[in-house]
């Protein structure tokens, strides 16, 4: 998969504060990335520089092989920015709205009118089409948003927390509208949010980030497995009966292993790579019932407090 | 153009905006009835004399008590500011300008856009109210204009658009540097009332400190004293307003000085100027309020471009 997104040591200090910290951020082609952290860690700022918006300090950042800075329309015209508090002129209808962005896309009328009236099917606001964006609620704005970003149909869109302070079942709905996006159009996602439990529904890897600094990236599992190891690996934890000298001998035995510990009832196997089937076979071979297989894990809650304390 | 859809959205939005109706509902009105009593007092004149020329141009420098030019260069301001003074930090408000920015076009395409379409609503307004006051000053003194009337009062109409635009400039370059609107029409406002009203006290106070005068002082102190006010005093854009579309509009006029010896007056030709003529005296004048407009944009193009988008 071909990195579309690249930055390498992307920094932006204003005056004192170093708001982003030498980032190295990949994004492949076809990934929803979430980019967590709490409020100020620098993450809109990362979203800006990718977008050209704001000029880094040190570093570069590319864009399908683009530089943001340099050739600014190019890069705007494959990446759609949904902005924290997006804001709409109320004055104007919804289809007026997304008209100007088609217009401001250079995209001609009746070629616009379809894209939009795609659009807003796409996102459940068709029958609001002509009403002015004034009378519109949270949930059906930041829908309206979700259509705004796929006028241009763009290869990558960068969502800054767009679930923000809607309720449960808006919350859903954009999140089925994101998975909608990448399975049906293979749209890049690079979603910035510190709302946890949504990131951890849809993204396929995150990234943490706390005062401008990524101290964590990777898929949520990976993580929570190296964060439960203490970053020992992977540590399977076997429950069998019984418990013999020769079940602990034949778990070391198998390709891969590097520890076996006891703990209370349980054992502990800790190794590189995968190998719970082999674990399994290994524990009926040495003629023990297998009764607790557990990969230890730790959730994104977790993961995100740990990192969060430790900076 | 890469601004073409910017001007056209926010000259729509201008059209349509409550706040257009009210002000061409205000300036309507005013040229009307600064137009009745222009016309009413045409009139009487001509009726008293009627080898009069120049009878069209009175349309809009009589008046009482207010001319329509004074009325110009009273209310012209306001319908600068009034479609200046939120355009960027609205967007900043309502949360559009980072979306508005994410698309492909430039920064200055944004400024320049909102810019022209002001100036676009500006010259809609102004050519309204312009054929307004001459159709019904026609119709109320029955005596068409000449082509150098006419011509004449395409310039007033042209310095006039400038004028507004300077204001215009102003406002928006406040709606850069402040985020609430109501800031922004503030500060605009205070320079015009500044502009309007205290530039000539502060500059008759400066010119009195330089070059005191009593009844009793030579002329030439005098003199002095009064065109260092009237050089001070033209800092400010209504008063460079005021004395190129006086020339401009009145043929007769040959100085933009306030104070002409005897001697000069005595020694004059009596007759008008020509077109070109007028021109001529005013001509720093106009130079001067392009520059201003010019300069008030360019600090605000500048300021916009160079703005981080956070901070907008």
């Amino acid at each position: 998969m071909a990195a579309l997104v690249e930055t390498q040591q992307l920094t932006k200090v204003y005056g004192e504060r170093t708001a982003v910290d030498h980032l190295n951020l990949t994004l492949n082609e076809g990934e929803i990335f979430g980019l967590l952290g709490p409020n100020g860690a620098g993450k809109t700022t990362t979203i800006l520089m990718l977008l050209g918006l704001t000029e880094p300090t040190e570093g570069t950042a590319a864009v399908a092989g683009l530089n943001p800075q340099k050739d600014a329309l190019k890069v705007k015209r494959l990446v759609s920015y949904l902005p924290e508090n997006v804001g709409f002129y109320d004055d104007i209808s919804a289809y007026g709205n997304l008209a100007y962005t088609a217009e401001l896309n250079r995209i001609g009328r009746k070629q616009a009118q379809d894209l939009i009236e795609e659009a807003l099917d796409e996102v459940g606001l068709s029958e609001r089409a002509f009403d002015k964006v004034g009378t519109f609620s949270r949930g059906m704005r930041q829908r309206l948003a979700i259509a705004d970003v796929l006028i241009k149909r763009p290869r990558v869109a960068f969502l800054d927390e767009p679930t923000l302070a809607l309720d449960p079942d808006g919350v859903n709905q954009i999140l089925e509208l994101i998975l909608k996006l990448r399975r049906e159009r293979g749209m890049t996602i690079l979603l910035s949010s510190h709302l946890l439990e949504q990131v951890q529904r849809i993204c396929d890897r995150i990234g943490i980030f706390v005062k401008g600094k990524m101290v964590a990236l990777g898929g949520i599992e990976e993580l929570g497995v190296q964060l439960a190891s203490n970053g020992k690996g992977r540590v399977v934890e076997i429950g069998a009966e019984p418990l013999s000298d020769d079940l602990i001998a034949a778990l070391k035995a198998v390709k891969g292993v590097k520890g076996v510990e006891r703990a209370q009832k349980m054992l502990l196997v800790s190794s590189e790579k995968e190998l719970r089937p082999e674990l399994a076979a290994a524990v009926s071979g040495a003629g023990s019932k297998l009764l607790h297989l557990r990969l230890q894990t730790v959730g994104l809650e977790q993961i995100y407090f740990r990192y969060f304390k430790e900076s | 153009m890469r601004a073409i859809p910017v001007i056209r959205k926010e000259l729509a939005d201008h059209l349509g905006s409550r706040r257009f109706a009210i002000l061409f509902f205000v300036i309507v009105i005013a040229g009307v009835l600064a137009t009745y009593q222009a016309g009413q007092s045409i009139r009487q004149d001509v009726t008293k004399d009627p080898e009069q020329t120049f009878v069209f141009l009175r349309l809009f420098t009589s008046g009482n008590p207010v001319s329509f030019v004074s009325f110009v260069a009273f209310l012209g301001p306001l319908l600068g500011i009034a479609f200046g003074f939120d355009a960027i930090n609205s967007e900043q408000q309502r949360g559009t300008l980072g979306r508005l920015l994410s698309q492909p076009v430039y920064r200055d395409d944004v400024i320049n856009g909102k810019f022209l379409a002001g100036l676009g609503i500006i010259s809609v307004t102004m050519l309204c109210i312009f054929f307004i006051v001459a159709g019904l000053g026609l119709r109320m003194i029955g005596v068409p204009p000449t082509a150098d009337e006419l011509i004449r009062i395409l310039f007033f109409l042209v310095i006039s658009i400038i004028y507004v635009g300077f204001w215009l400039a102003l406002a928006m370059l406040f709606s850069l540097l402040t985020k609430q609107a109501a800031t922004s029409a503030l500060a605009s406002l205070a320079v015009w009332l500044f502009m309007a009203i205290f530039v000539t006290i502060f500059a008759g106070f400066i010119a009195g400190v330089v070059y005191p005068t009593t009844d009793n002082s030579p002329a030439q102190q005098v003199l002095d004293h009064v065109g260092l006010q009237q050089n001070i005093a033209r800092i400010s854009p209504a008063a460079l307003y005021g004395e190129a579309t006086s020339a401009i509009l009145d043929p007769e006029e040959r100085t933009t000085s306030g104070l002409v010896l005897l001697s000069d007056a005595q020694a004059m030709v009596p007759g008008a100027l020509s077109l070109d003529q007028s021109l001529l005296l005013v001509w720093p004048d106009i130079t001067a309020t392009i520059a201003l407009t010019t300069i008030c944009f360019g600090v605000a193009y500048y300021t916009f471009l160079r703005q981080e988008v956070r901070t907008l």
